[in-house]
């Protein structure tokens, strides 16, 4: 990975900020010891299980008040998160791989329900063949299951991210619940300096969770909460006259995160100093660039450095890193890529028989209606944890750099690192 | 659709039931009704026990037991489970006599 560029913190910033060496499953697990979470229920799951065993020791030892749940299945333990998470209590989950896939029909509860629970997922490969390495098979094959999905770099910024994710999902414009992914193995298990804010500073940006008020069914206006003393049902059998409503309600929250995520990128930067581009998109020296990769996750340290070793050499290299997936920030990738003549998307999932991965998708499709079309290509890669090297991103400048001067693009999906 | 219906602006977050199941009416579910022979009613009460909807009243001061229509889906226990066969499952337009 690239070498982090910290931007100066500002006058106001933390002051207090300490540095510790940690991997980003234990970055997440300090995250979550010190934004005053009231119940993690989860089942250990490589390469996540070092969030839940650093967690359950926090309990164990009496230094977090939080009620710790072991459950039997993923599919029980996001059960659980639902059921807390609408008691009003703030919930934390961490996941991965087949887990995450076990979760998948409590997923769609857990945002149709509206209930904010913030999840790590520590992305690896889905089986068969059984694979423990990352990629991000994982969260993306749970792209429309209505979660916000937002992927880091690096044990820093997995940090940052998981204060930031409470705050997102919890606000009241929002009410939806939270992935943070990082990398398996790159991320998740990679010692790194991580600045990590004082107790009382993250205790005043993440605050207490704030419930909104619904109409019950005896015609209370009531805080949005499973409670005797002002009984409500949530999520019960919606029939074809409102199921259709309740599904575009959760769609205007998505499009209300994106204003959210980025406010909250700004007010967490004042607070630490530390900036994620716009908390949705990070933009590196793309404002002349010529040719971009667009990257999801840890990927994106391997290409700053292949963008700096380029425009030392005169390329006009450049590099979008996606930070939200979902929502998908649509308008300002478009903007951000307007200018580019070569793009290429880069995948770490695929979408068999879809005519490229997830990321490809998008992206296209975003800039569909730019006003110049750039060529944008797909490439797969580090599938199974195949090692993506600064050669490989090299090369695939390369051709990036042919199809913007040839006008021509001989392969719309490329497979990066395999053997032919 | 009805204009009585809400749009997606105005219902609550989260699914959250606007009335209780004694404002949502399931009756127009069924498509045969249980009609009762008085005659083999013995008023053990086993229909108002296994009535899965709570549609069959038992009025204790009338000593007499009432299908709620609005309610009743039309599952046929009550019919399955009485011991004197006293009720028949049948197609409301026959119903009149109960």
């Amino acid at each position: 990975m690239a070498k982090q560029k910290t931007p100066k913190p500002e006058a106001n910033a933390d002051p207090k900020q300490e540095l510790m060496a940690l991997n980003g499953d234990e970055a997440i697990a300090y995250a979550v010891k010190q934004s005053d979470v009231d119940v993690v229920a989860a089942y250990p799951i490589t390469p996540q299980t070092i969030i839940v065993e650093k967690y359950s020791e926090y309990v164990a030892n009496g230094e977090v008040p939080t009620e710790y749940v072991c459950t039997e299945s993923e599919h029980s333990a996001m059960a659980a998160c639902i059921a807390s998470s609408a008691t009003g209590a703030r919930t934390f989950t961490a996941s991965a791989s087949a887990g995450l896939a076990l979760m998948h029909e409590m997923l769609f509860v857990a945002s149709g329900c509206r209930t904010p629970i913030v999840m790590a997922i520590a992305n690896r490969a889905l089986s068969a063949p059984l694979n423990i390495n990352g990629d991000q098979s994982d969260s993306m094959a749970q792209r429309d299951a209505g979660w916000i999905h937002l992927y880091v770099e690096n044990a820093q910024e997995a940090y940052d991210t998981i204060l930031q994710a409470f705050r997102v999902a919890e606000h009241l414009n929002v009410q939806l619940p939270v992935i943070v992914g990082i990398d398996g193995f790159i991320v998740s298990h990679t010692l790194e300096n991580v600045n990590v804010l004082s107790n009382e500073a993250v205790k005043a940006f993440v605050g207490e969770r704030v419930l909104p008020k619904v109409l019950t069914h005896e015609g209370k206006l009531a805080p949005f909460k499973l409670d005797p003393e002002n009984p409500m049902t949530m999520g019960p059998i919606a029939l074809p006259n409102y199921y259709y409503e309740f599904k575009r309600q959760q769609e205007d929250a998505m499009k209300n995160a994106l204003e959210v995520i980025e406010q909250i990128n700004t007010e967490y930067a004042k607070l630490s100093g530390r900036s994620y581009g716009n908390g949705l998109i990070e933009a590196y020296k793309l404002d002349d660039a010529e040719i971009a990769l667009v990257c999801v996750g840890s990927a994106a340290g391997t290409a700053k450095t292949v963008v700096d070793e380029l425009r030392a050499e005169g390329v006009k290299a450049g590099l979008l890193r996606l930070k939200a997936f979902r929502p998908f920030p649509t308008a300002q990738v478009q903007k951000a890529l307007q200018n580019v003549k070569a793009i290429g998307v880069m995948d770490k999932s695929m979408s068999f028989g879809g005519n490229g991965g997830a990321v490809f998708h998008e992206v296209r499709h975003s800039m569909y209606d730019a006003a110049a079309k750039p060529f944008i290509v797909d490439y797969i890669y580090g599938l199974g944890g195949r090692d993506t090297s600064p050669k490989e991103f090299k090369k695939v400048f390369g051709e990036l750099h042919a199809i913007a001067h040839s006008k021509r693009v001989d392969k719309l999906v490329n497979y990066l690192g395999l053997r032919e | 659709m009805s204009s009585k219906e809400k749009t997606w602006r105005e219902i609550a977050l989260g699914a959250v039931c606007s009335k209780s199941s004694v404002g949502f009416m399931t009756g127009d579910w069924k498509t045969y009704a249980p009609v009762r022979d008085l005659e083999k009613c013995t008023t053990c009460l086993t229909c108002v026990l296994f009535c899965p909807d709570g549609a069959i009243k038992w009025m204790p001061d009338l000593g007499k037991i009432e299908f709620d229509h609005n309610f009743c889906k039309g599952c046929g226990i009550c019919a399955n489970e009485c011991p004197t066969k006293a009720i028949k499952m049948e197609l409301p337009e026959t119903t009149e006599g109960e």
